[in-house]
């Protein structure tokens, strides 16, 4: 006999009182709630991530702007090129030492959850490979305001689970060390939040 | 109204005063207090140290010697709890259908004190007077298991001459925890002597409570430490006037 | 032991971290005296405390959300066998690999012949209760190969060659200035200007494993949630080495415990406002990272997938017990507990400490293993009232203390009280017993055992003139005091 069916042979067996299992009560706050962007913008800035408010044509000079003169900027293949600082070299499959190399990386997102200060990436062609956003200290992030939703079960209801996800909320932290927040392990250092007019 | 008093094994023994004090101040209030002398036990003890084998006929005694009675009420919360939350599942758990429906039945008419007073007799001024400086702590059982919430500093407010002081991190556990006190004595003990420095840290020369065995545990190290500082019953305090205190 | 086909067994002994050396009160009484340990776990968990309850007060529907979570839970248990099925199926077609592992040793020999098979000699670590209770890193080590630790208070524990003490931080035990000195002596090119500035620490950190996560090839992590549905996997993390090995080496390997699968989709809009604010008290936890099978030229091209039974399915066959399988692994009931503020983490010689850990443990194992665990809690609720997935841990010490074997003079002295409360007239005559004893000894100083632990720290009450039911008696029959 398979592991498997000594492991579901096993859990059958535990189940003989057939438990009956009442639906599930589900009187939490739905989806579909407004979304209220000066949450968003309250709840980063206590996480610590730094939020631009600018317009789509401001994007590529505030972005030189952040990394400074000479300032690597790696950007995934699909970000608009409207967005792309001069200089800014894309992701084409890049070895894990250049992507490490840049100063800085540019993304535009797939959702923001106002309630928690949440960024969600899908990797879009606009977002790129997960590498790209984890190993650069910087990550500068493009919000458009109709990504953002008001809580966690919008953000559930938007994403396609068969993407892989990654939800950032604030740099990289931990509480390790007396249970305190510290920001800065190993993920970005820094998140810089370009939100754009609606 | 008629009201059957379960003293509790504890009260009866080793605290009389707090059930006398129950009796007297529920009188004064204008009750018939009756004492069904076949009472023991709730067999909280026995539930909680893993017999319950042994507390089944405790279960059963509670549930026939006070199943005449429409309102029943027990100088402690702890008690109370097991009586509402374990009774019933004691019984179930032993195939003894009628009986957890029984169970299930008498206690939903048996009341800690604080909740007779506020819920059932709609009364917060019982009349008493008793002038010290003192501080309450809510015991785990009243607080997470029957949830008397803020009932007995309701009733404290209205003492006249009583001076309530706020216990710091009065939620947190006194170390009691029935046989957990001997079974874990240390851990035990050491729940207990941040308990009793925040009671001393109150400045309160009287700690009260709704259960005489927390007031049991933290009055033994308060006297072992020679602190000054006693503690009372909450039934006492509200039984205590100008002219018995 | 013996494993009859479809029976479900327990935990084996001689593998992984589920049972201790000593029992709790002997082992808490190292604990106590310990005055460091205490200070730091106090203030810890003093802090989290803090934090969790501002952000649980922020959102309306926290005990809504407490309900949901409790019900999923306990829907999962009752289809668990079609759930599992469900999930192998749609990580399957995405592209992965399952497997099976009816305990810790076919766990680790899961994993460490796949570690072998890429030709890695290390693997990098995401934290994982699972993998720690089945201590795969002794397994891996046995067979040469490297497991690092990446989680901070994981790392802090791996170079202090100590224990874990916490289920969310490890090393809560440690205050920063003994992690300075735990790198000092045992990180490799660390910096000897190191301050105890916990951004310091956590630079130090950064710079000693950003090679390794560059370097090596295969990944073991944990999960906190997988999804039937789609079979997606979650794990929910802070500083960024979990996405550093969820996405860096070609290969991924995850244990997971046959109780973390969810059913739908859906349920993480429940779960992911929970486990956060309960947990680290963060409205959100930096990163979480979810992925389904494999990605084409996205992150790990090799991924597998290890169901871990290893006791659940014994937990599972106790009716009432099997709550315990709810547990998301937040930790907020060690938070708020007493007894755990005060002993820490070890006391409890398992992996899963604290109150989740006292009905846990010993289930896994079976009870005569951790016969002690299920005593060591005064049974003040407090865990209950924090416990997001609303898991009823007082009731079910009570459950489990039922089952432990009785010490014999204990169980005597219990039958003879039973005895003696269940016929009034004989507790009567032994309340008056009492009374005498009043006259025979001086306020109970120095009693014999097991009652000395009480007289240890504690006057016993002076014994009263008059038990009540006399006073009641004096004063029907119109003598005696009023």
């Amino acid at each position: 006999m398979s592991s498997r069916e000594l492991i579901l042979g096993r859990v059958r067996a535990a189940l003989r009182d057939a438990p009956v299992v009442a639906e599930v009560p589900r009187d939490y706050r739905p989806a579909g709630r407004s979304a209220d962007v000066e949450v968003l913008i309250d709840r980063l800035v206590d996480y610590k991530a730094e939020v631009h408010r600018v317009s789509e044509a401001e994007v590529a000079a505030t972005v030189a702007e952040l990394v400074g003169e000479g300032g690597a900027v790696l950007v995934p293949p699909g970000l608009p090129q409207a967005w792309r600082p001069a200089g800014a070299f894309a992701d084409d499959d890049l070895a894990p030492d250049r992507i490490a190399a840049a100063d800085a990386v540019l993304t535009a997102a797939a959702v923001a959850v106002a309630e928690t200060g949440t960024i969600v990436l899908d990797a879009s062609p606009d977002q790129g490979r997960r590498i790209i956003t984890l190993l650069p200290d910087v990550h500068i992030c493009v919000l458009r305001p109709e990504q953002v939703v008001a809580a966690v079960p919008d953000a559930v209801a938007r994403l396609d689970p068969r993407r892989p996800l990654t939800w950032i909320s604030g740099p990289s932290a931990t509480s390790d060390i007396e249970l305190n927040r510290v920001e800065g392990v190993h993920g970005p250092r820094h998140l810089h939040v370009l939100l754009l007019p609606g | 109204m008629r009201i059957a008093l379960f003293a509790t094994c504890l009260a009866d023994t080793l605290f009389p005063e707090a059930a006398k004090a129950t009796v007297l101040l529920l009188e004064r209030l204008g009750h018939e207090v009756v004492f069904p002398s076949q009472q023991t036990c709730c067999g909280q003890m026995h539930i909680n140290t893993g017999y319950q084998a042994a507390a089944l006929p405790l279960v059963k005694r509670y549930a026939s010697v006070f199943d005449p009675y429409d309102v029943i009420v027990a100088p402690s919360g702890s008690c109370v709890g097991s009586i509402r939350h374990q009774h019933a599942m004691v019984a179930a758990s032993y195939g003894d259908a009628g009986l957890a429906s029984r169970a299930a039945d008498v206690a939903s008419r048996t009341y800690e004190l604080s909740e007779l007073l506020i819920d059932v007799l709609k009364v917060e001024d019982v009349g008493a007077y008793y002038p010290h400086r003192v501080t309450y702590h809510p015991t785990c059982h009243s607080l997470r298991m029957t949830r008397v919430g803020d009932k007995p500093l309701r009733l404290l407010r209205q003492v006249r001459g009583l001076d309530l002081v706020e216990l710091p991190a009065a939620e947190q556990c006194c170390g009691f925890g029935g046989t957990f006190a001997i079974k874990n004595a240390e851990t035990s003990t050491a729940m207990l002597a941040d308990k009793m420095t925040n009671i001393v840290s109150t400045g309160a020369d009287v700690c009260t409570a709704g259960d005489a065995s927390c007031l049991m545990h933290i009055g033994g190290g308060l006297s072992r430490l020679r602190t000054g500082v006693r503690t009372v019953h909450l039934a006492e305090i509200l039984a205590a006037t100008e002219f018995i205190s | 032991m013996t494993t009859f086909l479809g029976m479900p067994a327990t935990a084996p002994r001689g593998v992984g971290h589920l049972r201790g050396d000593q029992t709790f009160p002997q082992a808490a009484h190292d604990a106590l005296g310990n005055s460091q340990l205490r200070r730091n776990l106090r203030h810890a968990t003093t802090t989290i405390r803090g934090k969790s309850g501002k952000v649980i007060a922020e959102l309306p529907d926290w005990q809504s959300l407490r309900d949901a979570g409790s019900a999923i839970k306990a829907d999962v248990m009752a289809r668990l066998p079609f759930l599992l099925e469900q999930l192998e199926e749609k990580v399957t077609a995405a592209g992965g690999v399952v497997h099976w592992a009816a305990d810790a040793n076919e766990a680790n020999a899961i994993v460490t012949r796949l570690v072998q098979e890429t030709g890695s000699s290390r693997v990098i670590k995401v934290k994982s209760m699972a993998t720690q209770e089945i201590g795969l890193n002794e397994a891996l080590e046995e067979a040469g190969i490297t497991p690092v630790e990446t989680d901070l208070a994981e790392l802090i524990v791996q170079l202090g060659d100590d224990k874990p003490s916490h289920i969310l931080v490890p090393a809560i035990h440690r205050n920063r200035s003994e992690i300075r000195e735990i790198f000092l002596r045992a990180m490799p090119g660390v910096d000897p200007a190191l301050t105890d500035d916990p951004p310091v620490l956590a630079a130090a950190a950064r710079r000693y494993l950003r090679e390794t996560f560059l370097s090596t090839k295969v990944a073991v992590s944990g999960a906190n949630f997988a999804i039937a549905e789609t079979g997606t996997l979650a794990v929910v993390e802070s500083e960024g080495n979990g996405r550093m090995c969820l996405t860096l080496p070609d290969t991924l390997i995850t244990v997971m415990g046959i109780e973390k699968v969810l059913p739908a989709w859906q349920d993480l809009e429940v779960f992911l406002q929970l486990l956060p604010r309960a947990s680290t008290g963060e409205r959100m936890n930096p990163y979480t990272t979810m992925w389904t099978g494999v990605t084409p030229g996205d992150g790990p091209q090799n991924f597998h997938l290890i169901l871990l039974d290893n006791g659940r399915s014994a937990v599972l066959a106790d009716t009432v017990g099997r709550e315990a399988l709810h547990c998301i692994r937040c930790s907020a009931c060690l938070n708020v507990c007493p007894v755990y503020e005060r002993t820490g983490g070890h006391a409890y010689g398992s992996v899963y400490p604290g109150p989740i850990g006292a009905v846990l443990s010993p289930q896994l194992t079976g009870v005569a293993d951790n016969a002690s665990l299920p005593y060591a809690s005064s049974l003040c609720g407090a865990c209950f009232d924090a416990c997001p997935v609303k898991i009823d841990i007082p009731s079910l010490l009570v459950h489990l203390r039922n089952q432990v074997p009785h010490p014999a003079g204990e169980r005597a002295a219990m039958a003879a009280a039973a005895y003696t409360m269940a016929r009034p007239r004989l507790y009567a005559n032994a309340q008056r017993a009492a009374k005498l004893a009043r006259i025979v000894g001086r306020r109970g100083r120095g009693l014999p055992p097991p009652l000395s632990g009480w007289t240890a720290g504690r006057d016993l009450p002076e014994i009263p003139k008059q038990t009540f039911r006399d006073w009641w008696a004096a004063r029907d029959s119109g003598v005696g005091e009023r």
